[in-house]
């Protein structure tokens, strides 16, 4: 166990050398370079030479990369043009990180907590009115483009529910400790602020959701359909234990396994998401850093976000693999 | 819990995909698919989509880019051309006439489709041929880079690639959709080659002294087809509402003189709670599109699947 994990995150340092290696070269390949990123249009000629000699620009590009790597491992990204301009690209990092967290656990929560037990019934119903019209529902929620769905949500659902629509949490005086609006809350005991921040995630998590709902409930269904087939279930049926036990201790456990690995997958979709629901509800996370840096091609943003996007990815599969084992002690055993 | 006659079609079908696997599985497959109903829906609906795209210039009343309706739009109070005779779903915010448009961006979404499954198509199956077919450090070189393409986030990776172009046009968002597409086609199908290497039917050609190049198109190739044909349906679906979350982001094709769905509804951003219609018809169209091709890829298979038949 030990030896696999310590494999598979030496893998991912090379991933990440390999992929910053690419997109430092990118950077470089860009139309003008990152010179004219920063300069913008006012940029005179010498203005231009010395910046360029500034940021060591005309020195070779292992050279540069090499700079770039030492500067990167004493937390130096370099500075934002675009998102939050002059600020470092690891502050915006750190700051909004906590609130894409945020969001997407509660994401996760909603789809787990709907998807596990719809897809488990349309299993147990296979074949019938209830199983037809979840499995439709399931391909409708893939067919939807996410950020036009949020913007329904945004504008038809906030005003009949009386939900907030714009940013983190109004403006309220609430003490922050941790980044996390909702712990924050919690941790000091400012009820109203949690609850304010929990109702502004609401929305955004409910229409980033429904990416891994779609699945979540379609892995389940089909590994319950599985299990169902299988011979021990129909021992513990036929030795008389109950629904509920069978359900629990046989059916579940056995089906959740493909349904982990499938959440793991997910939480890649679930950044790529982000990016479009954060804009649309104005949520000032990760993913609104990314598309206002898309937008305003604010390179040392864009340069950090993507490979913490890559390393989060990474690591929350690699936690995936390694949570087999809680659930199947077989391989706890290997 | 297994009825006889679900037992018998299972042992049926994997016998079938034993013996010679293109024929009867496929003839199976479609004697399934025929009496599907669900197939038979995404098929209409996509066979629709594919005439209305052809006959587009044909059936469109106007010209998409003619601002002829412009003297009815009033930017002060938010007014755009409302429906009228001659004009069945009125105009856009620059007086072009929006059901023209609409048709006419049927035919742009079915090339952004079609070009971005099959570019995505080519670069897997050479990765994936190369990989799967020779093995060796071939399939390590090729493995590696397709697993540091996966380990970014697909959409992600598609945002990346827009994002490197100083002008995004049509093409820049086509290749950003297909590229993404690449690792997944080349994974399946270097699981498939890998997984005929040592078949019985592979060792037999290499016994008679086939070519090696004739083993991997004429042998290998055709027995790995089914799963890439069900992967290109439902990438057929991404694609188009991908390129809509590019021109969401403004990595998509900023001239709108042709226009596509994506990007009139990527474009209508900031009068969604003004105009709603100009988002809904193009949301529509792609959701019913995207919908066709799932219903298409996940019934094909099901029925190209033995396993997956119960």
């Amino acid at each position: 166990m030990l030896r696999y994990t310590i494999r598979r995150l030496i893998q991912l340092v090379g991933v990440v050398l390999v992929l910053s290696l690419l997109l430092f070269a990118w950077l470089r390949a860009l139309p003008g370079g990152p010179v004219s990123a920063l300069l913008g249009e006012r940029s005179t000629p010498e203005s231009r030479e010395a910046l360029t000699k500034q940021l060591g620009l005309d020195q070779p590009i292992f050279v540069q990369y090499v700079k770039f790597l030492g500067r990167a491992l004493s937390g130096d990204f370099g500075v934002s043009t675009g998102v939050q301009p002059g600020d470092s690209a690891l502050d915006i990092f750190l700051q909004r990180f906590p609130a894409t967290i945020e969001l997407s656990a509660l994401a996760i929560l909603i789809a787990v907590a709907v998807g596990i037990p719809l897809g488990y019934m349309a299993a147990k119903r296979r074949g019938g009115w209830f199983d037809n019209i979840s499995v439709g529902g399931s391909l409708l929620g893939v067919a939807v483009p996410v950020f036009f769905l949020a913007y329904v949500l945004k504008d038809v659902l906030s005003s009949a529910l009386g939900l907030p629509t714009e940013g983190r949490q109004d403006a309220i005086n609430a003490t922050r400790v941790t980044g996390f609006f909702v712990l924050d809350g919690v941790l000091t005991q400012e009820w109203d602020a949690a609850l304010n921040a929990l109702e502004h995630l609401i929305l955004p998590a409910v229409a980033l959701a429904t990416i891994p709902f779609a699945v979540v409930f379609r892995i389940t269904r089909a590994a319950v359909l599985d299990v169902l087939d299988e011979d021990f279930v129909r021992t513990a049926e036929s030795k008389g234990l109950t629904a509920p036990t069978i359900r629990r201790r046989h059916v579940l456990r056995n089906a959740m396994l493909p349904v982990v690995t499938t959440i793991g997958l997910q939480t890649g979709a679930l950044l790529a998401g982000a990016v479009l629901t954060e804009k649309v509800f104005s949520f000032a996370g990760v993913g609104q850093a990314l598309a206002i840096g898309f937008e305003r091609r604010d390179y040392p943003v864009l340069l950090l976000l993507i490979i913490m996007a890559t390393i989060v990815y990474v690591v929350v599969n690699l936690l995936v693999d390694l949570s087999y084992a809680l659930i199947d002690p077989r391989i706890r055993t290997r | 819990m297994v009825t006889p006659t679900r037992k018998k079609d299972r042992i049926d079908s994997l016998a079938g995909s034993s013996a010679d696997a293109g024929v009867s599985l496929a003839a199976s497959a479609w004697r399934t698919l025929r009496r599907s109903p669900v197939f038979l829906t995404g098929a209409t609906i996509i066979s629709l989509f594919v005439l209305v795209s052809l006959l587009s210039p044909w059936l469109a009343p106007h010209d998409p880019s003619d601002p002829m309706l412009i003297d009815q739009v009033v930017k002060a109070r938010n007014q755009i051309p409302p429906v009228q005779d001659g004009h069945p779903l009125g105009g856009d915010l620059q007086g072009r006439d929006f059901f023209s448009r609409l048709l006419i961006g049927s035919q742009q979404t079915l090339i952004v489709g079609v070009l971005a499954t099959l570019i995505g198509l080519a670069g897997g199956l050479t990765l994936g041929t190369l990989a799967g077919a020779f093995g060796g450090w071939v399939d390590s070189v090729v493995m590696r880079l397709v697993d540091v393409m996966l380990s970014l986030p697909s959409l992600l990776l598609a945002f990346s690639i827009s994002a490197m172009f100083a002008r995004p046009n049509q093409y820049t968002v086509i290749v950003a959709v297909a590229v993404v597409q690449i690792p997944v086609f080349a994974r399946l199908l270097r699981g498939s080659m890998l997984a005929q290497r040592h078949s019985d039917h592979v060792l037999a050609a290499t016994a008679l002294g086939v070519k090696p190049g004739a083993i991997v198109f004429r042998h290998m190739l055709p027995n790995s087809l089914g799963p890439v044909i069900v992967q290109s349906t439902l990438v057929l679906a991404t694609a188009i509402i991908d390129a809509a979350a590019l021109s969401f982001l403004g990595l998509g094709n900023p001239d709108d003189r042709i226009p596509e769905w994506g990007q009139m509804l990527g474009d209508v951003q900031n009068v969604f709670d003004t105009h709603p219609q100009l988002a809904f018809w193009p949301a529509g169209c792609i959701i019913v599109v995207a919908l066709g091709f799932t219903l298409m890829g996940e019934t094909l298979r099901e029925a190209l699947d033995p396993k997956s038949r119960r």
